[in-house]
């Protein structure tokens, strides 16, 4: 490994803990979508910072475009809040039309500038490297290490700060504000860190990756842990994982820093879908398929109390009518019936089925329970 | 005997209707017979699976077993005889239509595919309305309508159907006391006809009133058959728990057991 | 405007790129309507990212930059992500919201790893197919023009044909399925449709762009109709307007991109709509509520001095208007609200300034405290006592 992978790298790792931070957020609050508004929307932000600074990498800028993220929120609530427009409608109409305005911008005043909306979108991560950040003639390690060092740092402050609040207000709004805790200056807080995260981000990882980072580690969290700081710790493992993943897939097939660790953050997320220990897809099918065999025999005996020592015992309680009135294919119901009498819930006399003692409470559990 | 085999079927037969969300059973194992031409209640607590009965029926859930008979038939066979008022509160009342427009909807059925509905159905829609006492606002945005007005809209659409059997999901939900009298004047007049009513309703108190059955449901069926019969306190105290031991047999008219409602003892 | 007229029938670029635009934005609307009336505004958004995969590999496949075959790629990969997205949202805990933007990105970075892929092995044969996806309208031909028109047509032709379907559809979903329709297949269908309205925009407007295509006019077009018809065929003529206006601006301007000054086109259209539309504007809406405000007030006006007459056992009794502003919150605008009232003919002015009531505004009074129920008394509210 070279230094400038090394550097790579790190720069990955550190935007994707960076960018999970509020991202968790993002998720459990159901506003996912605000991270690609945002990370879109801050372009004319960021025009308007170089017009104003002349520089690509002024400090200045970062502030300039964190405002127009905020400004984007502020947007959308005021559409949203007329009562006329929907929210996923607001958001689907402002940030369209403010990346519009920023493209606009550039177009017509930024053309000599090194700025065009392919770097926005997509980043360069192999160029990190070649911005050195130095002071005094000392060479500290690339620029882009500093900035998101730095935007991580203010991230994880304001989440060890605000934890509380944050997760009272993620879980119950109304509950929060009773309590005092104000949950609206809470929120722009946030959307201000999303818009700084994204636009410190933009020109090492594009805004589609920071979207990416966003919201695919905490995702694919979710479906591992219930619980918040897990899931939060979670997220920045995964995000890490992803980042080195994707840099090392870029680097075999000669493609896109940026695309592959996307496609990395798809795969983990797919990966979890399907074998997450409780909540996967192959679980549940396993769950499921254990289960039917003691949901049958549950409804099985159910059925039988419920016409035991009725004058219909006798036509209700057969094979036959299993198939009838429970859906069961013939076959099924034979093996149900089999599983139960082993099991001793059931008797089985001239096709006539009773009901165990054990069976008896099979059914006043089942009942009960339900 | 299975009713299919009545010369004269039960306008619904339900049997060993089971319906599971994930691993829960919502709905557990459930017999239910109405006879045509009653107006059935459908009571329970929250979350007794009162809407997802009345889905499960119209095969909008997907049972995970049982058997539904509509008139002795499936219900793919007699789906022009049933009608179905869904809750208020499951559409986008800020749609663009109107109420006539929404009354049209309850014609799509027999229309079938790609007709659109005429001067005939536009008429047939609008006698609805009259019926119903919306005639004036047929022409009205729906979102300009107030609660009570949209349900009768929703049970003016129902109407054009011109269904044997009705399937109404809280149909007095979040109505004033006029609007409720009128709904349930409609509903006795659909009586009159022969036609079969089957509803959900969350006020206990006006049970007895309004319904002459009445099926008590809390994820299995605690009991059904005449208000007289099946009202009872004891079934009540099985179906809600037992917060409702203070309701009198006799007086049933007096207390809401699901705590929302509080009445003088007359 | 002659000259401009002129400069579009003759100039081939500029007629080429506004049909292109206008397609774009007819079919763009009208099926946006209802993408925004069922709440899948922001689908738009990811379907025209994950557009970007199926791109390149129908170039992969074919080998061919003709319009056709990357658009069906594009719809191909638009309709896998769509089908994805609602699969990961119905069986696992994640939410809608999340699996959209996840899937946007994941589908758009595994485009981004194929086109950088086909740029290292395919050499320069791929280039252009960047434009498809970042929008170049300037470089739209007549073979393009053409496709998207075919395309979008058929589109909204299936739309018209199955009109009342898709209504009951986006409007009570469970209702129609108890009518019988197939609902879920209703669904697959009308979101297949709105795939295709944004796979023929891509290579006009772009694709982080595609999304107000779809949402803005749409949304515009509610503000001033209350029907469903109307909405769609008025989302449509904003949809052309934006398309052919922008096309316009940035053919006559220097340095103007075309997709962008489209999408300001219709940002432009939609705050207009939301300030002036009647009934649903802010400036209606506004105006409205100060002319209700204005009747509560003379109401309340008029019924003070209706129960200040019956205290005093003649319904005509005059008043100064000093002790009615210290009964209605201490406003000290009721003499301009009398002479509202006066203007009506409710009440009138004796010489000595004082104010009482006519026979009309006795009647008047008499009808609105009967309405509300207050015709024994009219206690003051808490707000009003703590000023007396």
């Amino acid at each position: 490994m070279s230094a400038a992978q090394i550097e790579i790298q790190m720069v990955a790792a550190v935007v994707a803990v960076a960018c999970a931070l509020p991202g968790a957020f993002l998720v459990l609050r159901g506003m996912a979508m605000m991270s690609d508004a945002i990370s879109h929307a801050i372009l004319p932000g960021i025009v308007a910072g170089v017009l104003l600074t002349g520089s690509l990498h002024s400090p200045f800028l970062i502030l300039a475009a964190a405002l127009t993220g905020l400004l984007t929120t502020v947007l959308v609530e005021t559409i949203n809040n007329t009562g006329q427009v929907k929210e996923d409608a607001a958001i689907g109409i402002v940030f369209p039309v403010l990346f519009s305005l920023g493209v606009v911008m550039i177009a017509k005043f930024a053309g000599d500038m090194h700025l065009d909306t392919d770097a926005v979108l997509l980043g360069e991560l192999a160029f990190a490297p070649f911005n050195r950040f130095t002071v005094f003639g000392y060479d500290l390690g690339p620029q882009a290490l500093w900035i998101m060092g730095s935007v991580l740092a203010v991230n994880a402050f304001f989440l060890l700060l605000f934890y509380k609040e944050l997760k009272l207000a993620t879980f119950d709004p109304s509950l929060a504000s009773s309590l005092g805790f104000r949950p609206r200056p809470l929120h722009y807080a946030l959307m201000g860190l999303v818009s700084l995260t994204a636009v410190s981000a933009f020109d090492a990882v594009g805004s589609i990756l920071v979207v990416a980072l966003m919201v695919g580690p905490p995702a694919t969290g979710y479906l591992l842990t219930d619980r918040l700081d897990v899931l939060i710790g979670l997220s920045a493992g995964i995000g890490i994982g992803n980042a080195v993943l994707g840099y090392w897939g870029a680097h075999l097939l000669d493609a896109s820093i940026a695309g592959a660790m996307a496609t990395t953050t798809g795969i983990a997320f797919g990966a979890a879908v399907m074998c997450a220990p409780k909540r996967g897809l192959v679980a549940q099918w396993r769950r499921r398929r254990r289960q039917r065999w003691t949901f049958a025999e549950q409804m099985l005996s159910i059925h039988l109390r419920q016409h035991e020592n009725t004058p219909e015992a006798n036509r209700e309680c057969r094979i036959e009518h299993l198939q009838e009135h429970l859906n069961w294919e013939p076959d099924f119901a034979q093996r149900v019936v089999s599983y139960a009498s082993k099991k001793g819930t059931i008797r089985r006399e001239n096709g006539h089925l009773s009901l165990t003692e054990d069976g008896r409470a099979v059914a006043q559990d089942a009942a009960t329970r339900t | 005997m299975p009713p299919s085999s009545d010369s004269n079927p039960a306008a619904l037969s339900v049997r060993d209707l089971t319906v599971a969300y994930q691993e829960e059973p919502v709905l557990w194992d459930i017999d239910l017979t109405v006879p045509s031409g009653v107006l059935m209640g459908i009571v329970g607590p929250n979350g007794a699976g009162k809407t997802t009965l009345l889905q499960a029926i119209l095969d909008i859930v997907p049972p995970a077993a049982g058997q539904v008979r509509i008139f002795g038939a499936p219900y793919e066979e007699q789906r022009h005889r049933v009608g179905y008022v869904p809750q208020r509160g499951s559409v986008d009342w800020d749609f663009p239509t109107n109420a006539l427009d929404v009354v049209l909807m309850g014609l799509y059925g027999r229309l079938g595919w790609i007709r659109r509905p005429g001067t005939d159905e536009r008429e047939e829609a609008y006698a609805a309305l009259e019926k119903v006492g919306m005639a004036d606002y047929a022409d009205r945005q729906i979102s300009q309508l107030s609660g009570g007005q949209q349900q009768r809209v929703f049970l003016a659409r129902a109407l054009v159907q011109e269904a044997d059997l009705y399937f109404m999901d809280e149909p007095l939900q979040g109505v004033d006391a006029t609007t409720e009298r009128a709904i349930f004047d409609i509903l006795r007049t659909l009586q009159k006809r022969d036609c079969t009513v089957v509803a959900v309703h969350h006020d206990l108190q006006t049970v007895p009133e309004y319904f002459d059955h009445v099926m008590l449901l809390n994820v299995r069926r605690i009991a059904s058959g005449p208000v007289e019969e099946a009202f009872t306190e004891e079934n009540l105290r099985r179906t809600y728990g037992g917060r409702v031991g203070f309701l009198k047999q006799q007086d049933m008219g007096t207390t809401a057991p699901d705590g929302s409602e509080e009445t003088e003892p007359s | 405007m002659i000259d401009l007229f002129s400069q579009l029938l003759t100039d081939y670029t500029l007629r080429t790129v506004a049909l292109g635009a206008a397609t774009l934005g007819i079919v763009g609307g009208g099926l946006g309507s209802y993408a925004v009336l069922r709440g899948q505004s922001l689908l738009g958004d990811a379907i025209s990212h994950a557009a970007l995969p199926g791109v390149a590999l129908a170039f992969l496949i074919t080998g061919s930059k003709a319009p056709l075959p990357l658009m069906l790629g594009a719809a191909f990969t638009g309709v896998l992500a769509t089908l994805i997205i609602i699969g990961v949202t119905n069986t696992t805990r994640v939410p809608y919201d999340s699996a959209l933007a996840l899937m946007l990105s994941v589908f758009f970075g595994v485009g981004l790893v194929l086109l950088t892929y086909l740029q290292q092995h395919a050499g320069a044969a791929q280039a252009g197919l960047d434009s498809f996806l970042f929008g170049q309208a300037a470089a739209l031909v007549e073979q393009d023009v053409v496709t998207m028109a075919v395309l979008g047509g058929v589109a909204l032709l299936v739309m018209l044909l199955f009109w009342k379907e898709f209504k009951i559809l986006a409007f009570d979903p469970a209702f129609g399925r108890s009518l019988g329709f197939p609902i879920r297949a209703l669904d697959v269908a009308l979101t297949t449709l709105l795939v295709i309205a944004i796979v023929i925009g891509l290579q006009t407007v772009g694709v982080v762009l595609m999304s107000a295509i779809i949402v803005a006019p749409a949304a515009a077009a509610r503000q001033w109709t209350d029907q469903l018809g109307a909405m769609v065929a008025l989302a449509a003529v904003f949809g052309a307007v934006s398309g052919i206006s922008g096309a316009f601006v940035s053919g006559t301007t220097a340095n103007l991109p075309t997709g962008p000054t489209i999408v300001l086109c219709m940002g432009s259209i939609v705050v207009v709509s939301l300030v002036i539309a009647p009934n649903r504007g802010l400036f209606w809406m506004w105006w409205n509520q100060r002319r209700t405000s204005q009747r509560l007030r003379r109401e309340r006006v008029l019924c003070y001095l209706y129960t200040l007459a019956r205290k005093h056992e003649h319904p005509k009794y005059a008043h100064e208007a000093a002790t009615l502003d210290a009964l209605v919150s201490g406003s000290t605008r009721t003499t301009y609200v009398l002479r509202q009232l006066a203007e009506a003919g409710f009440v009138s002015r004796t010489e000595k300034g004082k104010w009482h009531l006519t026979d009309m505004g006795i009647e008047e009074a008499h009808r609105l405290a009967k309405s509300r129920n207050l015709i024994s008394d009219f206690p003051p509210t808490e707000d009003e006592r703590s000023t007396d």
